[in-house]
């Protein structure tokens, strides 16, 4: 038992591959026993990230660290461990993935056995890049979801699924290329100050960078967090890639894979460069503030719904680059709640859509019209994961959006209250999209007796589809409602992380004394 | 006592719960018996608080309970939290009493309805929020029934969601709000920059001796404003409301005239405080007010359709609230707001028990003459044209009257803002009494277009008479001391608001009993001026009315198209704005963005072709190039 408290982590990231390699031994053709072993894989490894996450003291120190040296030569080890920041991402993507591979039972019928096998490796990529604390393993997870996701992308997407898949890896390639050309200058960097070679990234953060050296490694960093994101204007891969891949491909691109920009922000880009990052802050805070009402005007006039909710991306990830960039505890805080809210509410809204485009094959606004007359419990649900993403009150949106305003605006008020407007534009393109969808009289096309004769045309919601959306309406309202547990497990490591960089960022002459009030004025606020 | 205080929300969002999730096992008439009983729960509990209320000395009569924290961040910390004081006691009252009249009222209208369940559910639901709304004791809290009432109109204005322009009016709503509500948030931060706290009492408690410039206050009170006229229907954003007549009758009554409309007006009571410190803004709430009083009341004149005629009623109304709290008066202004919500809770009521009994007809040239066959209905509605009117004696004349006198001693003596109120009385009278005499007098219009009029059953009726009763009775809480009494409901509302210098008899040099009895007698003559010309026009010669239509030409043409404001927002808001986002796309995201990463995709290609061609595969280029680069090198180093 102590054993397996102490290698939980590992663990829980291991596992979706260990269940990827029994899938590997199977044949295609049984397809039932596929899927049942990579949704229980999946399940398993969110129960037991459920235990991490019991388990998680409130602090800021890493927990479930482990450390194994790998490459002793270059200093190069296995390690991994979590705060309260990689917990809630980690949770997310735990909680995300069983849901995603039980909508690929419908979404993907053809190479289930691949399919599975993507999306499992792709699930410990993605964990792994959360909990690695060793440099060198972090980018080396943060390539290895480039793999699966090309082929989700290419092999299982649509009419146009290669200029989308190598639009994709380029844009992200270019990006990850110029951070390992960073992270090399950062390894001799480390071994010219500490005098032995490390990629921990514990001791990096020690490093003193000068602010020339800081600002080509920030570019560099930031760029490809920037593209991840993605931050206006890198974000023209993002609306390709959604529409041509399979409904999986784009729940998990939506609600993980964009994570990784602002997580690296947060983890990479900020205690390791806190004074280029401060240079570079109104840049950022200028791009994400376009992002939050440009891509709300680009959703406004996007004929095809996934279209529509990949701009819909950029501007609510507007939102968290903000929060992060703001800096303050709230905000922050907020912008980590937003990403997990985006996770949910944007991979339901990609679930809802995959579930209409099975029975129609139509992703076109203007091809429906009337549905809540014929799918009344799925006009429902959508309705809800809407509201939750304009973010009403109650709902999970409405707690990170408050959360990123009110903490934004001691640093960035104009900022702040731009954002304000994208929470109108918001309701603007989402409730018009529910209208053109649910309202009105039934398309003709919709209406009627299904091919096979029995039943009507479009069904509503299967006992499936409920198990896939249940969970995620739960989390909708637990995040709207009472999302005390997860702010007050991220707060110690947010404080921590707001306080470090304004004292990295305070001016030389001030002692101790000056910079708590600097604390108190920017970062408590 | 204020353990109970969280039942007065959890009995509906029960019923909500049960409803909306069990609505499918329910039979028609046990989803509107648990709807109603559950507002019924509410309804007990804030009166047995209220009572509890009397008992008590004036300083004593607070009540706070903490739920449980919501959103605690550092020193932020949003709680889950009520306060039952005397201004909530009056709104939570109002909110559940009528709320529950017109749940038991719609049990009756919308019988064999296949939404019925869905109705009912929506319904506990706003009754929730809105009970959220007015018992919050933070900002964010109240945010949340804010929101949470906008989304249930929503919802039930669109509630016959496949006529497609029913939605659309039910999504204009939101939208509309949604700008108020922009004003909303930013007032919460800079509140929250200013006094670390969302919380009201404590904002009110620190503001008054706060080291704050005045334009703090003006700005944020404005936009607060922002929000109340959103929310409140007021100038510029009142646009949604009419529309918002496509829901069914008993929503129009409940969120639509007696309860969610008036948030506006509740938002800025309960904020009286920074009110008080923002004089700017008081004159600028008072000014919009007083203005969409009398701009309402012009276009509700020509309306055909009934339910119009009372949503351009109510903006006026609320119109008159605002005007009321503008000058300071607002315990006045929450007077007017109980006795609308009794008097047009009950026009809507009985609008809606007509157009039952007319199969849905709601065009006033159809009706006429039914004062027969709707015995119930036209005895009710009439004392309701004659209380909004402000007949003496009823609770309008009483609540309305406040109102003038105040604006006319804010400004010591002769002040527009009483003229523009009196004018805007007397064009209520007219109007209101023109659609009473349209739908119960003259020529039965009903009878050429086949209808078989008959009055609603008893589940519709009951309702009606005991709003008549309030509509009637609601007034003599709040009798003003120039007609002998002591205005009970002012003394009750005082402790819980501000103090605005220079309002009502103090503010008059010599207050005197005579002068305001005087003013009553104005507006009593104008209201009845009014009534008696709506009679000439409507009942005595009914060409009249034509004539006056043809004469007045263009002000009866512009009042009668509402001076094409929509029109006007389409034109210049709504189209541009739609034409820019698809001017961006199409321009700027595919040309400008995306066609720079397929430029630079295309360029490496095209760069890439052309090298290639260095490899051309022939060992005499290779050895060829080579020998260059040895004769290079060597060159090199000889200069070197």
């Amino acid at each position: 038992m102590d054993w397996l408290a102490q290698h939980l982590l590992t663990l829980i990231i291991f596992l979706p591959t260990v269940g990827a390699g029994v899938i590997l031994l199977l044949r295609e053709a049984q397809r039932g026993l596929i899927r049942r072993v990579a949704l229980g894989t999946s399940l398993v490894t969110f129960v037991l990230s459920y235990f991490i996450f019991k388990g998680f003291e409130a602090g800021d120190a890493f927990q479930y660290v482990e450390q194994v040296p790998w490459i002793p030569n270059f200093g190069i080890s296995y390690q991994v461990g979590i705060d309260g920041i990689s917990l809630l991402l980690v949770m997310l993507t735990t909680f995300i993935t069983p849901i995603t591979i039980l909508s690929a039972f419908n979404a993907v019928r053809q190479r289930v056995k691949g399919f599975m096998v993507a999306l499992l490796v792709m699930e410990t990529a993605m964990l792994g890049v959360f909990a690695a604390l060793d440099i060198f393993l972090f980018y080396i997870f943060w390539e290895a979801m480039l793999i699966p996701m090309y082929f989700i992308i290419g092999v299982w997407g649509g009419e146009n699924r290669l200029y989308a898949s190598i639009k994709f890896v380029l844009f992200t390639m270019l990006g990850s290329l110029l951070m390992l050309v960073a992270i090399f200058a950062l390894y001799s960097q480390g071994n010219a100050q500490l005098e032995y070679y490390t990629t921990s990234y514990l001791e990096l953060t020690t490093l003193k960078l000068s602010p020339m050296t800081q600002t080509w490694m920030f570019l560099a960093f930031a760029l490809s967090f920037a593209i991840k994101v993605p931050l206006f204007p890198f974000h023209t891969w993002l609306p390709d890639a959604h529409v041509e891949a399979p409904t999986p491909g784009s729940v998990i691109l939506a609600a993980i894979l964009l994570k990784m920009g602002g997580y690296g922000f947060l983890r990479y880009c900020l205690p390791l460069f806190p004074e280029a990052a401060v240079r570079f802050t109104p840049l950022i805070v200028v791009l994400a503030v376009v992002g939050i009402i440009y891509g709300a005007l680009m959703a406004m006039v996007q004929p095809d719904m996934k279209k529509l909710v990949a701009y819909s991306s950029v501007s609510h990830l507007g939102f968290v680059v903000l929060g992060i960039f703001a800096l303050s505890l709230q905000s922050v805080s907020g912008g980590i709640i937003q990403m997990v809210n985006h996770g949910l509410s944007t991979g339901a809204l990609f679930l809802l859509v995959g579930m209409i485009y099975e029975r129609t094959h139509t992703r076109q606004i203007a091809d429906y019209g009337g549905l809540a007359g014929l799918m009344p419990r799925y006009a429902a649900v959508f309705l809800i994961v809407t509201l939750a993403s304009i973010g009403l009150p109650g709902l999970n949106g409405f707690v990170g959006e408050f959360l990123i305003i009110v903490g934004s605006f001691n640093t960035q008020p104009v900022a702040a209250i731009v954002a304000v407007v994208g929470v109108i534009l918001s309701a603007i393109y989402l409730l018009w999209l529910v209208h053109r969808v649910f309202f009105g009289q039934p398309a003709v096309a919709l209406s009627g007796i299904g091919e096979t004769g029995k039943g009507p045309k479009l069904p509503d919601l299967t006992s499936r589809e409920w198990a896939v959306m249940l969970p995620v309406l739960g989390m909708v309202i637990i995040l709207g409602v009472y999302p005390q547990p997860f702010l007050k497990r991220i707060e110690p490591s947010v404080t921590t992380l707001v306080n470090t960089y304004w004292q990295a960022t305070a001016p030389a002459g001030i002692d101790q004394a000056d910079v708590e009030i600097i604390d108190e004025n920017k970062g408590n606020k | 006592m204020a353990e109970t205080l969280y039942l007065i929300t959890l009995f509906p969002l029960l019923g909500f719960l049960i409803n909306g999730l069990a609505g499918r096992w329910l039979s028609e008439k046990q989803s509107g018996y648990i709807a109603s009983l559950a507002v019924l729960g509410s309804f007990l509990v804030s009166a047995q608080l209220l009572l509890a209320f009397l008992a008590l000395p004036a300083e004593e009569r607070l009540l706070t309970q903490t739920l449980f924290s919501w959103i605690p961040v550092g020193d932020l910390n949003i709680q889950v939290g009520y306060r039952f004081d005397p201004l909530s006691a009056v709104m939570a009252l109002v909110v559940s009493g009528v709320g529950l009249l017109i749940h038991i009222y719609s049990i009756g209208y919308m019988q064999g309805d296949p939404g019925v369940r869905r109705y009912f559910s929506f319904l506990n639901l706003f009754t929730f929020m809105m009970l959220n709304l007015v018992l919050a004791d933070n900002l964010v809290l109240m945010f949340l029934g804010w929101e949470g009432v906008g989304l249930c109109s929503y919802l039930l204005i669109g509630f016959w969601f496949e006529d497609e322009a029913k939605a659309r009016a039910g999504m204009k709503a939101f939208i509309v709000n949604r700008i108020g509500d922009a004003g909303f948030i930013v007032a919460l931060i800079l509140l929250y920059h200013q006094f670390g706290t969302l919380s009201i009492s404590e904002i009110a408690q620190a503001a008054p001796g706060a080291q704050i410039g005045r334009g703090f206050f003006t700005a944020t009170t404005l936009l607060m404003f922002l929000g109340a006229v959103g929310k409140s229907a007021q100038i510029p954003l009142y646009v949604w409301l009419p529309d918002a007549m496509a829901g069914p009758t008993p929503v129009s009554a409940l969120i639509h005239a007696a309860t969610m409309v008036t948030a506006g007006v509740y938002l800025i009571a309960r904020n009286s405080v920074l009110f008080s410190l923002a004089p700017a803004t008081m004159s600028i709430v008072a000014v919009i007010g007083i203005i969409t009083a009398f701009f309402a009341a012009t276009i509700a004149i020509t309306q055909n359709d009934i339910k119009k005629v009372l949503a351009y009623s109510t903006i006026s109304q609320l119109g008159y609230m605002f005007t009321a709290v503008g000058v300071g008066a607002f315990s006045a202004g929450i007077f007017h707001l109980m006795t609308h919500a009794f008097f047009k809770g009950l026009l809507f009521l009985g609008a809606g028990s007509v157009i039952h009994g007319l199969k849905g007809e709601q065009d006033l040239r159809s009706m006429g003459g039914l004062k027969e066959q709707l015995p119930t209905t036209h005895w009710t509605m009439l004392v309701g044209v004659m209380a909004i009117a402000g007949i003496p004696g009823l609770s309008g004349f009483f609540s309305k009257d406040e109102i003038l006198w105040a604006a006319f001693s804010r400004h010591e003596g002769f002040s527009w803002l009483w003229l523009a109120g009196i004018v805007t009385a007397g064009i209520t009278a007219f109007y209101m009494f023109r659609l009473f005499f349209r739908t119960f007098y003259g020529k039965a219009a009903w009878q050429e277009a086949g209808y078989q009029p008959h009055e609603s059953p008893s589940v519709m009726t009951i309702p009606l008479v005991l709003l008549a009763f309030l509509s009637i009775l609601g007034g003599y809480v709040g009798i003003p001391a120039a007609l002998g009494g002591v205005n009970q409901f002012h003394h009750f509302l005082e402790p819980v608001l501000a103090v605005y210098p220079g309002v009502g008899a103090a503010a008059v040099q010599h207050p005197s009993q005579g002068l305001e009895l005087l003013l009553m007698g104005v507006s009593t003559v104008v209201v009845l001026g009014g009534i008696y010309y709506a009679y000439r026009v409507y009942v005595q010669q009914p060409t009249l009315a034509d004539d006056l239509a043809q004469r007045m030409g263009l002000l009866h043409r512009l009042s009668f198209n509402k001076y094409f404001v929509d029109e006007a927002y389409h034109l210049l808001i709504v189209r541009p704005f739609q034409a820019l986002a698809e001017g961006l796309w199409k321009w700027f995201d595919i040309q400008v963005v995306d066609g720079a990463v397929n430029g630079s995709g295309h360029a490496i290609a095209r760069i890439s072709g052309a090298i290639r061609r260095i490899q051309s595969g022939l060992i005499q280029h290779y050895a060829s190039i080579i020998l260059l680069g040895v004769i290079f090198i060597l060159i090199y180093l000889y200069i070197d």
